[in-house]
């Protein structure tokens, strides 16, 4: 945003001598403007996020492990569930892409570096600051937000406590950050390919953060004007979201999940590109339909904008309404059908191998169907007043980000990782890593599916004793899933601090400019254009 | 990146973090402020963290842009970084469009839907049997459902007396402004000050107006931003597009302090061509707010 007002016709470019390996000591990494840099602090700033969140769903697994209240003050457990949910989305997935989006796209499309590195440190910069504003607020009078991660007024506005104005602040810099990281990877993407590298060749990955960083731009101002006009109704009288004005609770809703349902495709389509560039590697065949893979990402983008209020059959909207946004969403399936299959025609009579990253994508394309289908349950529209507001839908959304965002996540760490150290991680280990992740999600989250149709309601921390059982697996599988991520961490030092060599490329298979550099990648890569054939 | 026509990328750069810190520090006192008036605490200091904030912004605005003008200047920028901020502002607009659109969506939200809805039209029977039987909706929404909490106000601002001027000098300075990037582009240095004066003259007119229409609103018309949602919709959206022609108009003003400096060539000055995008757009927003808030 701030370097974006001022430019030249390059007629006289001079020579610019001051490029050659990274600067020393901590100001490296304050001031940097180089994307490996940034996208490294991106990667690690969401790790660290992603243990914050998880101990606070850690807490809530120990509060439901057994009926009846006995860890935590429900208010408490208030804020917990909705600190989980805000810290997992803004704090760990959402930055964990864009960190893969520094590191990668620059190297996939042959830029020299992001388009506007110093906007880019600014886009990173602004989340740690963010990240305290919002965790600070658990240490205020009235404790932090408690009103769940979707802040539906009047539960924000009238009843929220004082620390909700610094939820809005941190809510603030949030989206100023991804908006410009969104605005920088669109220019890098339409102005930085190298020559020959037509939008028709770019890999899927760059291709899914195109689109991903279009709906960024198109909704986080969406959200911006929606914490807006809550911190107005809380502080200066307005009447935006209250009935006695004139105003509707339910227009918080709408403008929420405007917004709100973009952002859960904000955090699946890099998933999509992640798995579309492994899959083939590991499958040792190209993609099966690149082509209809573009147009399928393009058309959920589309239809992420107008299937909003199927967040709210429950709450009265006209029967015409209830109508529409049922059929608009199960009209989802169709594009996300397409991909499923073309994964796994890809993987059709392949010569498969599965190393981590393989495991952690077959894994993705199996589980999140599961959560693709329980997705298309919720989408009738009858039916969703059965399951509203109940651990079905926690399932729901769990499926599609586990083993959706985060599994895929982990497979593009594994994936790039030899990349990125010069070193091989440690195969056993990973695969010890996944069998472990991928056994204690599901034993956490399959059992909510039951408890959901059942009837337990979400967001409350004590509950009927016929759950009991089910609460007690979904909470060992948690335990587990939690630990295990330690294990992830280990994993990441041991391969930073050696191992094995990594050759330039070092999967059979893989396809992309990013493997034509050696590994580990130096630290200025195609400083002059490759040429793309 | 010592090759001719490659692409620059700037080394280390202090401003980022300063950028960070700068807007981490005011929202932190502006956040304090609210907390503190809504609590009525007297001896509150919140504003001096704000007033911090805000100058760390200052400095790395004046300090960042200042660095791009440089590098701009001596030539280390290509045609591919032109199109860079080309696309990075249209993107950033778009952004603000997105912004206006949600708010322009609350306003039509709830004249076409909710306040019907409060007074039993659709599906609102029971509601409004229930909760504001009294309740009649009109629009402009002078008595609200609950006229004791909310008191509406008791008259609206005409659309015929300030708006319709402020509109006819937003779009007059929308001219001028075109004229002076004609001149700009002529090289006639001269003509593009005039007209860059004429703009921001115009600009600062306007803000007067809608400064003075504010004034009669909160003394005059009881219109206030708890005058229900007809008064919250009205501030909400002028109060954002006034702050928006604010930024506009010291863009504006900083183009014409390079000019008088000598920035700029007849076919390279995109820092001038992006103020006026900006322009260009608040002026957009201004015609549907004319419209839809004060005409219709």
């Amino acid at each position: 945003m701030s370097t974006v007002t001022d430019s030249v016709e390059g007629t006289d470019v001079k020579a610019h001598e001051d490029h050659h390996g990274p600067a020393k000591g901590l100001m490296r990494w304050v001031l940097t403007t180089n994307h490996k840099d940034i996208g490294s602090m991106y990667l690690w700033f969401s790790f660290a996020m992603f243990l914050t969140g998880g101990a606070m769903a850690m807490i809530i697994r120990a509060e439901l492990f057994q009926p009846g209240l006995q860890i935590v003050e429900p208010a408490f457990f208030n804020q917990m569930t909705t600190m989980h949910g805000l810290i997992m989305v803004f704090g760990a997935v959402m930055p964990a892409f864009v960190g893969l989006a520094n590191w990668m796209i620059p190297m996939m499309i042959g830029a020299p570096d992001m388009a506007m590195p110093r906007m880019n440190n600014w886009s990173f910069w602004i989340l740690p600051f963010a990240a305290v504003m919002l965790l600070s607020t658990l240490f205020m009078e009235g404790g932090g937000p408690n009103f769940g991660w979707t802040f539906y007024a009047p539960l924000s506005t009238d009843y929220g406590p004082p620390s909700t104005t610094f939820f809005i602040f941190s809510i603030h810099m949030l989206g100023i950050s991804s908006i410009m990281g969104a605005i920088n990877i669109i220019a890098t993407i339409l102005n930085l390919r190298a020559p020959g590298m037509t939008m028709m060749k770019m890999p899927l990955f760059v291709w899914t953060w195109l689109i991903t960083a279009y709906l960024l731009i198109a909704v986080m101002p969406v959200l911006a004007g929606a914490v807006t006009m809550m911190l107005m109704d809380i502080h200066f009288g307005t009447s935006f979201f209250n009935a006695g004005g004139g105003g509707d609770p339910v227009l918080f809703q709408h403008i929420f999940w405007f917004f709100g349902h973009p952002e859960v495709y904000i955090m699946i389509l890099p998933s999509f590109g992640i798995v579309s560039a492994i899959i083939p590697a590991f499958a040792r065949k190209h993609l099966f339909g690149y082509t209809s893979m573009v147009y399928a990402t393009a058309s959920i983008a589309f239809l992420s904008f107008i299937v909003w209020a199927h967040h709210m059959f429950t709450v009265g909207i006209p029967l015409i309404g209830e109508l529409f946004f049922m059929y608009a969403t199960m009209l989802i399936a169709v594009p996300t059908g397409v991909k499923v299959f073309n994964w796994v025609t890809t993987m059709f009579r392949g010569s498969m191998t599965f190393e981590a990253p393989m495991l952690f994508s077959t894994a993705f394309v199996v589980l999140f169907t599961i959560g693709g289908f329980s997705g298309l349950m919720l989408s009738i529209a009858p039916a969703d007043f059965q399951y509203h507001d109940t651990y079905f839908v926690v399932a729901h959304f769990h499926y599609v980000l586990v083993p959706g965002a985060i599994f895929a996540i982990f497979a593009a760490t594994y994936y790039w990782l030899p990349k990125w150290t010069g070193h091989m991680y440690d195969e056993t280990l990973a695969k010890v890593h996944f069998w472990m992740s991928f056994i204690g999600m599901n034993l956490t989250f399959f059992p909510m599916h039951f408890v959901g149709l059942a009837g337990m309601p979400r967001r409350i921390p004590d509950y009927a004793l016929q759950f009991a059982n089910f609460n007690e697996i979904s909470s060992i599988g948690g335990f587990l899933f939690g630990t295990t991520q330690f294990l992830f961490l280990f994993i990441i030092i041991k391969c930073i601090r050696g191992g094995e060599k990594a050759p330039a490329k070092p999967w059979e298979g893989a396809e992309g400019l990013e493997w034509s550099v050696p590994s580990p990648a130096p630290y200025h890569t195609f400083t002059t254009p490759p040429d793309v054939k | 990146m010592a090759n001719e026509g490659s692409y620059y990328v700037p080394a280390q750069s202090k401003w980022p973090i300063i950028a960070s810190i700068g807007l981490f520090l005011t929202l932190l006192g502006a956040g304090m402020m609210m907390n503190d008036m809504s609590a009525g605490v007297k001896d509150s200091s919140a504003h001096y963290v704000f007033y911090i904030g805000g100058l760390l912004m200052a400095w790395m605005l004046f300090g960042w842009f200042g660095n791009v003008i440089q590098e701009s200047r001596s030539g280390l920028y290509s045609a591919q970084m032109d199109r860079t901020f080309r696309w990075g502002m249209f993107w950033f607009i778009f952004s603000e469009v997105m912004f206006f659109g949600a708010l322009f969506g609350t306003l039509f939200y709830v004249r076409i839907l909710s306040v019907p809805w409060l007074a039993g039209e659709g599906d609102g029977a029971m509601t409004h049997e229930l909760l504001w039987p009294e309740f009649a909706a009109q629009w402009p929404l002078m008595v609200n459902p609950d006229n004791d909490l909310f008191v509406g106000a008791a008259d609206v601002v005409d659309p015929f007396h300030l708006p319709l001027l402020n509109t006819l000098l937003l779009v007059a300075s929308s001219i001028t402004l075109t004229l002076a990037h004609h001149a700009l582009r002529a090289s006639n240095r001269v003509r593009v000050k005039q007209w860059l004066v004429a703009t921001v003259i115009l600009g600062v007119a306007f803000l007067f107006f809608q400064a003075a229409e504010y004034v009669e609103a909160y003394h005059e018309l009881g219109l206030t931003l708890s005058a229900g949602i007809y008064g919250s919709t009205f501030f909400l959206l002028t109060g954002f597009h006034g702050a928006h022609v604010t930024l506009g108009a010291i863009m504006l003003a900083i183009m014409l302090v390079r000019v008088h400096k000598g920035h700029f060539e007849a076919d390279n000055h995109f820092g001038f061509e992006a103020a006026s995008w900006y322009w260009h757009f608040v002026d957009v927003v201004w015609v549907g707010l004319f419209i839809f808030v004060y005409l219709v």
